[in-house]
């Protein structure tokens, strides 16, 4: 039972699926969720990631040297993030790591790359909690409360002030979007007439959508998933409910539009990017993505996508991939022409970037308006 | 037979100690594998006292896992530098909470415990599950735990001493127990449980005792998870995570300590190698991807289990085959 | 007092769906006193089986959605499910008769991963837009109902409701009034002097996991009217609940398992409305535990001693 013997063979089978590293290469590690329950976000983020640094490459990498991506799926399995970026760390010796979308396995995988001094760069956790875990933690996509914000602002400007809540409980994002949305649209003018909960897994939301109805509101904010989102618009449309509904970029789901149908015509949310944009920049990604993988990029697509482009662009002025002066690199960057709008991280870590309001008419997105911090 | 067990924990407590200096320049990835085996083989090790020797069949274990895990983090984010802020002192403290965890879980441990005497096989095996559930459903609730978000912020405080520290003592007070003459009630409560009560053998303090016990060391190994991996959610102690451990238990063959030891290191180990295999860009796509999808492997391997050797790969080695084993 | 109403209304439709698969539950448990853990898979199944038969067969029937086409997607997908559950019985549990219960169960737990694991390695773990198989629409209460008007009825619900019933007495038909539901009960009540009476046991046992994987596939096809977003993990939490229902009935019994599904239905639904969702689970298997407590047997369930 002595450890040690087993440690060998561990090692030894271990070391034979370690890839050798061609001295001319980065290696920059990456981990997603491919499988599990947030497979869908992962897949998404993981393809933009993968195709912006084939795109590095193919304009002859950073520094004279060829990006290497080492990608590692946690299977949405708690546990696994740590053990992962352990790894991408120490024997894959990534230079930076990339990664995740749910909040909850960033902040695991957060305080590893912060002790090994490795920048981490997560595409789409809004929590605001994953950043302050350290200096070397970063995000390029918003925080939830400027999402409830941008979304209270968007309803006022419609002229719609009687609006109904209906939260997942079971998601610190939805109730931290709900929360920032209350107070804004409170403060200036707005009343909300009835809040109704419900929670992740949820099939039937008939109960709280009559509650809602009897209010008779101008529109309802959601702030919720797309697996869920999709159920309760349908319903609310049996029921009669012909308010548009509101929502962030948890509705970004490729399942949302076409278990909704045309039920959630007429709605608005909230998101990082929007594939209609014209500009040569967003179509020549969308393009590209399209070429790549058949389908059209969403918003963790594009996050993932601007993720490596903030990474390979930081390992350019800093010149080295030193962490210390990596994080300062990566800490610097201003006005970062991504394709989910012109990137700047604050002195919190935190993008400060526009949001995109897509509306959602025959069952297709629309670009509406962009919003700018 | 009696002796082994002291010498095996001398024996590996000494090697912890003359080990632990040197651990620390192996790379972190190895580092984070050993300490997760120790953790296995405490999770493991606790189980089989429940599962194998004492003849009840728990699916819960990772809820005790959880309420160790939480409890403790708890304890050392709230009290961490009570003592003062060096080394001894929040040692201190970290052991105190890890005793504190475990406790917790063992008093979890009763509340499951009980029913459990009214309950057996299937039943049972459902209502642990459902106290899992309960469990996680509690702390997702929990504001002060951080509910859905995770806990987080918790100093690392587990190494490879501690960790393989408690995985010895586990194993050590497990095998002790049971070959023990008190011990031998859990044997018999396991082959047959009406004719031990006949022998006079009380029976229900045997399987409340076993489930204290193991939910107890279930709850130090939460600790210990928890102040490794330094964040924790709800979702880590799920019923997966209790089906892990169940299988490790049968794989290593009910009842029998070493063959669940070894199943735990080989369980620890194996995810992290199918994830190099999964990196072989040689192999054909499709075995790659059921590499990486190790849940695959781990069902079949259940299957497979049962069907060729249901005694585990270990299993009827040292110990009698369950009765009904033998007449068929 | 409109939406509590309305939450006893939705409540019971899904509590009908959750008796449906308790039945197979409860049929699998009276003959092989075994919990077939898998059998919350079978279910998903039925919702896949639908998702990749039922634009084909609709097509059959005229181009939209109609009863007759959604009738035939259900009866294909109860076959799709009888056969899996057949196959599984036969090689996963049929080698382990005479082992020890536990076996049994860990088995059926291996094959309950394996069915949710290669079932996101097949169908991908997104969750998939299920076809349209009728018009879900709400019924136009009348007028005079007064508030009650403001109550809303889907079609989908009452063909939930209904399907349940009639599946219900076809069951009871089947176990009471036919040479196979004899078979049925004489194996339940004593395997070997049933065996040794000259029935079949093994054609017995298939048929009784074909009729239960059967009621799994017919319930999954009604969710996903319902609810047309299916997953390949849908099956784990309708499963566990089901079984909560089979045991809250009474283990063994089929009018048990119809109430107790529409118990834990309306219990949901209540503690959704009234408690707090992220409760919901925890309070249901708390029942479950309160149960097993006070009255092991169920509501329905009549007591047995265990033989020496």
């Amino acid at each position: 039972m002595l450890p040690s013997t087993f440690l060998k063979t561990s090692i030894a089978l271990l070391a034979a699926g370690t890839l050798a590293l061609a001295q001319d290469e980065i290696p920059v590690g990456e981990f997603a969720s491919l499988t599990g329950g947030s497979a869908s976000f992962g897949q998404s983020s993981h393809k933009g990631t993968a195709l912006a640094i084939d795109e590095i490459n193919a304009g002859g990498g950073v520094l004279g040297k060829k990006l290497k991506l080492i990608f590692e799926d946690d299977q949405s399995l708690a546990g696994q993030p740590a053990t992962i970026v352990r790894k991408l760390i120490s024997q894959d010796k990534v230079v930076a790591v990339l990664g995740e979308v749910a909040s909850s396995k960033s902040l695991e995988a957060a305080p590893i790359c912060q002790q090994n001094k490795v920048p981490m760069i997560s595409p789409a956790s809004t929590n605001p909690k994953v950043t302050e875990v350290g200096d070397y933690i970063f995000r390029v996509c918003f925080i939830d409360p400027f999402q409830g914000t941008v979304m209270s602002k968007f309803a006022l400007s419609k002229g719609w002030k009687k609006v109904a809540i209906l939260t997942d409980v079971k998601q610190d994002y939805s109730v931290g979007l709900a929360e920032f949305f209350v107070k804004h649209f409170n403060a200036n003018g707005g009343q909300v007439v009835k809040e109704q909960k419900y929670s992740t897994g949820d099939k039937d939301f008939k109960a709280q959508l009559t509650s809602i109805k009897v209010t008779k509101p101008d529109a309802i904010f959601i702030p919720g998933y797309y697996a869920e989102v999709s159920l309760i618009a349908r319903q609310a449309k049996l029921l009669g409910i012909k308010v548009p509904l509101l929502g962030g970029d948890g509705w970004v789901g490729d399942s949302l539009l076409k278990v909704a149908g045309t039920a959630l015509d007429g709605s608005f949310f909230s998101c990082h990017f929007s594939a209609d944009d014209k500009s040569p920049s967003t179509q020549g990604f969308v393009d590209k993505y399209k070429a790549k993988y058949g389908a059209v990029p969403d918003d963790m697509a594009a996050l993932g996508y601007d993720s490596a482009m903030i990474l390979a662009a930081a390992i350019k002025t800093a010149g080295t991939t030193e962490g210390d002066k990596l994080r300062v690199a990566i800490g610097a960057t201003k006005a970062h022409k991504g394709i989910t709008g012109t990137i700047t991280l604050d002195e919190k870590r935190n993008a400060q970037k526009p949001a995109v309001i897509l509306g959602i008419g025959n069952g297709a997105f629309q670009f509406v308006e962009t919003v700018a911090p | 037979m009696d002796k082994w067990p002291k010498s095996i924990l001398i024996a590996v407590l000494l090697g912890c100690l003359i080990g632990s200096p040197f651990v620390f320049q192996i790379n972190p990835y190895y580092y984070d594998i050993l300490l997760g085996i120790g953790i296995s083989i405490i999770l493991a090790a606790s189980l089989n006292l429940v599962n194998g020797y004492t003849g009840q069949f728990s699916l819960g274990h990772a809820g005790f896992m959880g309420i160790g895990a939480y409890a403790s983090s708890w304890v050392t984010l709230s009290y961490g530098y009570c003592l003062g802020a060096n080394t001894t002192s929040t040692t201190t403290v970290f052991l105190l909470a890890l005793l504190g965890g475990g406790l917790m879980a063992g008093i979890a441990g009763l509340m499951v415990g009980v029913p459990s005497l009214r309950l057996k096989g299937d039943y049972l095996a459902i209502v642990t599950l459902a106290f899992n559930e309960i469990i996680k459903g509690v702390i997702q609730n929990a504001e002060p735990l951080g509910a859905q978000r995770g806990l987080g912020g918790m100093v690392q405080h587990t190494n490879f001493f501690w960790t393989f520290g408690f995985a010895a003592l586990t194993v050590y007070v497990v095998v002790h127990l049971v070959n023990s003459t008190y011990g031998r009630g859990f044997l018999a409560v396991r082959d047959d449980e009406i004719a031990a009560e006949a022998m006079g053998i009380n029976t229900t303090k045997y399987k409340v005792l076993a489930f204290v016990l193991g939910a107890f060391f279930a709850g130090i190994a939460g600790g210990l998870y928890a102040h490794f991996k330094q964040f924790i959610h709800p979702e880590g102690f799920n019923f997966l995570r209790s089906v892990d451990i169940v299988v490790m238990v049968i794989l290593g063959g009910m009842g029998n300590t070493a063959g669940v030891c070894f199943a735990a290191v080989l369980l620890t180990i194996l995810p992290e190698f199918l994830r190099s295999v999964s990196h072989y860009t040689w192999l054909p796509l499709w075995l790659q991807q059921i590499a990486e999808n190790r849940m695959i492997l781990y069902s079949l391997l259940l299957i497979v289990l049962m069907l060729t050797r249901p005694q585990g790969l270990f299993g009827g080695l040292g110990m009698p085959r369950r009765r009904k084993d033998v007449e068929k | 007092m409109i939406e509590f109403l309305q939450q006893l209304i939705d409540g019971f439709s899904q509590g009908a769906i959750y008796a449906l698969i308790a039945l197979g539950y409860t049929m699998v448990f009276g003959v092989l006193r075994f919990i077939n853990f898998a059998h919350g898979d079978v279910f998903m199944l039925g919702a896949f089986a639908g998702l990749y038969l039922g634009p084909r067969t609709l097509k059959l029937f005229g181009a939209g959605p109609s009863y007759i086409g959604a009738a035939a997607v259900m009866l294909l997908a109860m076959l799709v499910c009888a056969v899996i559950g057949i196959i599984i019985e036969r090689l996963c549990y049929r080698p382990l008769r005479e082992r020890p219960k536990l076996t049994v169960l860990i088995t059926a737990i291996g094959v309950s991963l394996f069915l949710e694991n290669f079932g996101q390695f097949i169908f991908g773990a997104n969750p998939k837009s299920f076809p349209e198989l009728i018009n879900n629409r709400a019924f136009e209460l009348p007028e005079w109902w007064g508030q009650f008007s403001a109550l809303t009825i889907t079609i989908s619900q009452v063909l939930v409701v209904a399907v349940t019933l009639v599946l219900l007495i076809a069951m009871r038909h089947i176990v009471l009034h036919t040479r196979m539901g004899m078979a049925m009960r004489a194996l339940s009540f004593n395997p070997v002097a049933a065996s040794l009476m000259g029935i079949n046991t093994d054609v017995v046992i298939s048929f009784t996991f074909g009729l239960g994987s059967a009621l799994a596939g017919a319930a999954g096809i009604l969710i996903s009217i319902q609810q047309p977003s299916i997953d390949p993990l849908m099956g784990v939490n309708a499963g566990l609940k089901a079984f909560v229902a089979a045991v809250l009935g009474g283990i063994g019994n089929l009018p048990g398992a119809a109430l107790g599904g529409i118990l834990i239905g309306l219990l949901e639904y209540i503690v959704v409305g009234y408690v707090s969702p992220t409760y919901r689970d925890a309070i249901v298997f708390g029942v479950l535990i309160l149960i097993l407590l006070v009255k092991p047997t169920g509501l329905l369930g009549s007591s047995e001693r265990e033989k020496v």
